[in-house]
């Protein structure tokens, strides 16, 4: 239930309301994105970021929780692990349990190979269970990959890696097809044709949707297709550090059964990090829409053996979490909430941006409407704007929101808010790491020849933001492409001695860089014990 | 004052905020959780819960993450049970009735009125979709399990032993798969794609200075 300050601010959105409807606010110059993304997007704010001292990255910046895991030492320095007893032995080993990971491992299995995955929580728990607003493809008459790659490349400011943006708008609609015969139930019309829609930034209407559970049936889709597939996996065990060889290669993981503690050695010819985000890591203080596990753990790992990030000082906030209830604070409010009509409303009653800005351009709007404007509605943690809900049903007829956003919806009936009658309060919220992993067009790392990375744990595909539909594409394209291309590579991969030499290496360089973290990396969980920040 | 609750985990009593959730509230009470935790945001169902309340004998349900905590909660999460996950090959099926039959004939048994046993985190109508499935309707199935989270409470609660969230997902791909309306766009685009029709085009596109996709970008038409 809403206090009786924000009510009063709701009579003040309610009295604009009718004018509002079938009015499309003037979208901003390219100049006055960049300004308003200078003043007040995070990655703006120097005091979030530290240089990184070591590695292959040296002297560039960081998230400043991320650079502390990347200076501290490996869990397992000083752990006896002994690599001549090799627990699992396989041809493709798979480091994540996510829509990339699942993709993956479908892929290898396939393509014949012999393929395993580890997830330190239970497969599906991941951030493609949550993705809700959709995944876009050119599939359309009106529509193309190159105007799909125009859409990406600008909203990401022009700074994607062409190779891999290319192989992500070219693939999108066999992606579709492919997870469409997997049995994922799009929305589609009577006549078959997928229902989409806007999101932000798309100059066409390409984005595919399942009411907003996307993501979820997407994920219930691929781990049933797994578990068909009796395609083994280690759940509850953590990869907590690669192994390497004599001649440079990756030679599989050092795992960590997350509730023994016992650890177990697995041995693979190619390795396919699908670790996810960071969401978990919240910078800046800001809460986030990512699941448990979002703790950077696969871009710790491939940074020690001596991968390379990309784009790892630009995150991606979600303009539309939750702001209020706390119980939900930070939640996502899917995109496609505004791409069914509901506009960014502030304290005043006033529209004061196009609801269907470019992520950034959202987020760092609402914090100015919230700071330097002071148009904000106060809530318990901070400040909030409004979404404008109930002009969905008026636009679209009564009944639209349960149809389309169901899950949005429940969350909000939980906790006595209709949204269809009452308009919710959002601020931005920490959503995706844009970058990660540096891979080439093929899906490798450059500096490890076997080792593989997919979905949000890469760096470049999207550039410097990322477009709303691009990441549940992201994960089916590159985790599907990095299954094939394993079990095309493990064919020749002949693996020398294994060792955990870089750890020690890793160490070294620590010690001479005088950095005493106190900490040990990677994460693996948040600490949320005691009252800890959520 | 913050307002606090008593709450009991497993039995053993502790004081919580009275804002928290189950979740948060056990963190509170320090509490490092691994099972029984997911998306912490009710979509991926890892944090099914049961629960009563001091001196009511109802035995209730939920997802923990979900859930704000109430004074006399009496609380044990059930972070795994047993479903039972029948394999079949998707590609080889048919969305014939037969395929639910011989799978998971135990959805023959009688239909036990679910509501009395459980509330359906979701508000999913459980022994509806399990009639529809029974009838081989997977359509109707589908449609009325969409929303399932696999939460897994409706089959810890089932006397019949339903795996409730296997049958909803075979009958949700079969319909997707099967069933649903053919998507003829979909399928040019991809076959034109594949014959390469577009690889110039692409190419033409990322070949261009930045300067000249800047003014593109900038000046594209939108779609109303």
């Amino acid at each position: 239930m809403f206090t009786a300050e924000m009510l009063e601010s709701i009579k003040k959105v309610e009295a604009t309301r009718a004018e509002r409807i079938g009015m499309e606010p003037r979208r901003m110059t390219a100049e006055e994105k960049d300004e308003l993304l200078r003043k007040f997007h995070p990655d703006y704010r120097q005091e979030g970021f530290q240089e990184l001292k070591i590695g292959p990255n040296k002297g560039e910046k960081v998230p400043y929780e991320l650079g502390t895991l990347l200076h501290s030492n490996s869990r397992i320095k000083d752990v006896p692990i002994d690599l001549n007893h090799v627990d699992y032995d396989v041809d493709v080993l798979v480091i994540g349990g996510g829509g990339a990971g699942s993709s993956a491992a479908i892929e290898a299995h396939e393509a014949g190979a012999n393929v395993m995955m580890v997830t330190k929580l239970r497969i599906g728990d991941a951030n493609t269970m949550m993705a809700e607003g959709g995944i876009q493809a050119a599939d359309k008459e009106n529509d193309s990959p190159q105007q799909h790659y125009l859409d990406a490349f600008g909203g990401g400011h022009f700074a994607a890696r062409p190779e891999l943006l290319r192989r992500l708008v070219m693939e999108a609609p066999d992606a579709i097809k492919w997870l469409n015969e997997l049995g994922v139930m799009f929305d589609k019309d009577k006549d078959g044709r997928m229902v989409t829609t806007h999101g932000g930034g798309t100059s066409r209407k390409r984005m595919h949707a399942c009411k907003d559970y996307s993501g979820a049936e997407i994920m219930r889709v691929l781990r049933d297709e797994v578990w068909n597939r009796q395609i083994p996996i280690a759940d509850f065990t953590a990869a907590v550090e690669l192994i390497k060889d004599d001649k440079g290669q990756t030679a599989g993981a050092v795992l960590k059964d997350m509730e023994t503690g016992v650890y177990k050695v697995a041995r693979a010819k190619t390795v396919i990090i699908a670790t996810g985000g960071a969401g978990r890591l919240h910078y800046q203080n800001f809460p986030t829409s990512n699941h448990y596990g979002a703790t950077a753990d696969g871009l710790v790992m491939g940074y020690r053996a001596g991968a390379p990030l990309l784009y790892q000082d630009t995150i991606q906030y979600h303009p539309t979490g939750v702001a209020y209830p706390a119980q939900i604070f930070g939640a996502l409010v899917t995109e496609k909430v505004r791409s069914l009509g509901a506009m960014l409303i502030n304290a005043e009653g006033e529209a004061f941006m196009h609801p269907l800005e470019t992520r950034d351009v959202s987020a760092a709007s609402i914090i100015r409407e919230c700071t330097e404007r002071g148009k904000g509605v106060p809530t318990p943690t901070g400040y909030g704007i409004w979404l404008d809900t109930p002009m969905i049903e008026m636009i679209h007829g009564e009944g639209t929101i349960e149809k389309r956003i169901p899950a949005m919806l429940r969350m909000y009936l939980n906790y006595d808010i209709d949204m269809r009658k009452q308009p919710i309060l959002i601020y931005p919220t920490l959503h995706y790491q844009n970058g990660g992993l540096e891979i080439g067009g093929a899906g490798f790392t450059k500096a490890i020849p076997n080792l593989l990375v997919a979905g949000e744990a890469v760096g470049g595909i999207h550039g410097r933001n990322r477009l709303m539909g691009n990441s549940l594409l992201d994960i089916i394209v590159f985790g599907r492409n990095a299954g094939k291309a394993a079990a095309a590579k493990c064919r020749e991969v002949e693996l020398g001695t294994m060792n955990l030499d870089h750890i020690q290496e890793y160490a070294g360089e620590l010690a001479k860089a005088d950095l005493h973290t106190g900490e040990v990396s990677p994460m693996l969980l948040p600490n949320y014990t005691f009252g800890m920040p959520k | 004052m913050q307002e606090m609750v008593n709450v009991y985990f497993y039995g053993k009593q502790y004081s919580v905020p009275a804002e928290l959730t189950i979740m948060t509230a056990m963190e509170y009470a320090g509490y490092k959780l691994v099972r029984g935790c997911g998306c912490r945001h009710g979509f991926c169902g890892a944090c099914a819960t049961i629960y009563r309340i001091k001196g009511n004998n109802e035995l209730k349900t939920c997802l923990a993450c979900q859930t704000q905590v109430q004074e006399g909660m009496y609380v044990a999460t059930l972070p795994f049970f047993p479903t039972d996950k029948r394999n079949y090959n998707i590609s080889e099926a048919e969305a014939k009735q037969k395929i639910m039959m011989e799978l998971y004939p135990e959805i023959r048994s009688t239909l036990f009125p679910y509501t009395t046993l459980f509330r359906s985190p979701q508000s999913l109508s459980v022994m509806q979709y399990i009639a529809y499935a029974q009838r081989g309707d997977f359509e109707k199935c589908a449609e009325e399990s969409f929303d399932c989270i696999g939460c897994g409470i409706c089959t810890s609660r089932c006397p019949a032993g339903i795996s409730h969230p296997m049958v909803g997902v075979l009958a949700r791909r079969l319909t997707g798969k099967y069933i649903a309306p053919k998507s003829e766009h979909l399928a040019q685009r991809v076959e034109a794609i594949n014959s390469g029709e577009f690889d110039s085009l692409i190419e033409q596109v990322m070949q261009k200075p930045v300067e000249e996709l800047k003014e593109l970008y900038n000046n594209r038409d939108i779609e109303k």
